[in-house]
């Protein structure tokens, strides 16, 4: 922490527990975090202004981009709704949603249309499953050369219990006619302007049908915060949060693919491995992004932190498999020339947060560089390079921090 | 609930499994209703006016400050995509001068 002037702090990124100890924050203070992007701008206000989230990180005011501080991610696998982070695309959210008269429609290429209340989506059999929901341009602003876009840290990610029940449940409840291709998610957002295109995402009928897609109403054990989706939000474990449609209003079963603009030209990655393009390439074959690869970080030592010389000192974080359970995460204190094996946390299952710990002795003093790499168990394992595409997308390298031993 | 029990429901829950006691509480959902923040905040020096009047609408400009600093190719690439796919209502008069004010705060070459 920097001295000085009593109204403006700076917080070294990761640090934000200490601010936690000093209790709530007075109201004319404004906290900045210093957060370790690719370049400047790097400072952002920590925020209490928004419902239901305290000390996150606000990106953005209108519509909402509010990130989870990385402190948050050592305290646990699973991350507190209050400090889940937020995305919408399009500033008309509702502020209100009543849950009396709010309905979930289910139409389009069906037996029979569906109109269902929350109280008959509460009475259905019930699931439960540990997930992470990330970003698909999560860690956007370490991209280099740098990409436009909300240039996020680490901590465009959560994760937490859902609860709610099987997508595959509701729409054979309204019985799937032949010939359908695809389902596609509608919420409760609108944009500003009448004639842009509404946010609504499409999943292959086989992957909606899976049994393990499911429609939220739960998280952590509580309802869903409104900037997470409250009523109601689809679940897909696996899958990059751009799938994961929040206020969820409407499934619309169709029989031809879906060519709208969020599935056609947004959110599409090059279809190359780790969606790595050269910039300045042209001619690749764009697809919709879709499933997360591993990755994993160092939660309780800061970028920039002391760490004393020839002396054990633990290391702990959090590491997930994408869409395979995590099978080891390895530790390295010399910048990746010699790998450690670390000792796993509580599995709480293959789409989930793990922990991980280990302890390390630096042998000299000066600079180190720690990482951590996951591996999951289908066998792929975090690259040693990053990747690069223009919309920023699907970054899972092997993530660097730099200590000084003294 | 006590916490040999909250560790029994997560062993359970690790993949989708008939819920345990402490889900069944979850039995009904409270209306929601809260205040958005809202941000008057605006771009300032020469040559705001066309970004003040043309951006401001559909997201405040805190996305734009946080930006690093881009060439100019993009920054046009950038105003297009808010008219082409987005549909700002942007006049085609105001694209030059917004690129110009973007160029001037967060230009690169």
């Amino acid at each position: 922490m920097v001295g000085g002037l009593p109204s403006r702090r700076t917080l070294l990124y990761q640090a934000g527990l200490a601010a936690f100890a000093l209790g709530a924050t007075p109201s004319w203070a404004e906290e900045i975090v210093k957060l370790p992007l690719a370049g400047e701008p790097r400072d952002r206000p920590i925020t209490n202004d928004f419902p239901q989230k305290r000390n996150v990180i606000l990106q953005r005011t209108q519509p909402p981009l509010l990130e989870t501080p990385m402190a948050v991610f050592d305290r646990g696998v699973f991350t507190p709704n209050d400090q889940f982070y937020v995305r919408w695309h399009w500033a008309v959210i509702p502020n209100a949603v009543d849950a009396d008269t709010f309905r979930l429609t289910v139409h389009g290429h069906v037996d029979k249309t569906l109109s269902l209340s929350l109280a008959d989506i509460l009475k259905m059999p019930r699931v439960e499953l540990a997930a992470v929901n990330q970003c698909s341009g999560n860690s956007r602003g370490l991209f280099l050369p740098r990409v436009p876009g909300a240039q996020w840290a680490h901590g465009a990610m959560g994760n937490a219990r859902w609860t709610g029940v099987r997508l595959k449940d509701v729409l054979d409840l309204a019985g799937i006619k032949a010939g359908a291709v695809q389902i596609r998610f509608n919420g409760l957002d609108e944009p500003v302007v009448a004639e842009a295109p509404d946010f609504k995402k499409s999943l292959e009928l086989d992957h909606a049908r899976d049994g393990e897609v499911m429609i939220a109403f739960g998280m952590n054990g509580e309802q869903l915060p409104l900037l997470n989706g409250f009523p109601l939000r689809l679940i897909v474990p696996g899958w990059y949060s751009t799938y994961w449609v929040k206020m969820l209003s409407d499934i619309e079963v169709l029989d031809k693919a879906d060519d709208n603009y969020w599935m056609a030209t947004a959110y599409t990655i090059p279809d190359t491995p780790y969606a790595n393009i050269t910039p300045g390439q042209t001619g690749v074959k764009m697809v919709p992004i879709n499933r997360m690869p591993p990755r994993s970080f160092i939660t309780n030592i800061a970028a920039g932190s002391s760490v004393s010389a020839a002396a054990a000192t633990l290391a702990r974080g959090i590491a997930f498999g994408g869409d395979a359970g995590v099978a080891s995460v390895d530790f390295s204190a010399d910048g990746g020339k010699s790998w450690r094996t670390t000792t796993l946390g509580p599995d709480y299952g293959k789409y989930s947060f793990r922990q991980w710990q280990t302890t390390f002795t630096l042998p000299d003093k000066g600079e180190h560089s720690l990482m951590v790499r996951c591996a999951n168990i289908a066998g792929e394992v975090q690259p040693d390079d990053a990747n690069w595409n223009p919309s920023g997308f699907m970054r899972n390298v092997i993530e660097a921090v730099t200590v000084t031993a003294s | 609930m006590p916490r040999h029990a909250l560790a029994t429901a997560l062993l359970t829950g690790a993949v989708l499994a008939p819920t345990s006691a402490w889900v069944q509480n979850l039995t009904t959902l409270k209306s929601e209703n809260v205040d958005l923040p809202l941000s008057d905040r605006q771009f300032t020096g020469s040559g705001a006016d066309a970004i003040n009047n043309n951006c401001l609408a559909c997201h405040s400009a805190d996305m734009v400050l946080n930006q690093p600093a881009f060439p100019k190719a993009t920054w046009e690439a950038e105003v297009h995509k808010m008219i082409n796919a987005y549909k700002a209502p942007v006049a085609e008069g105001d694209v030059a001068p917004i690129v110009a004010y973007l160029m001037q705060i967060k230009g690169a070459d």
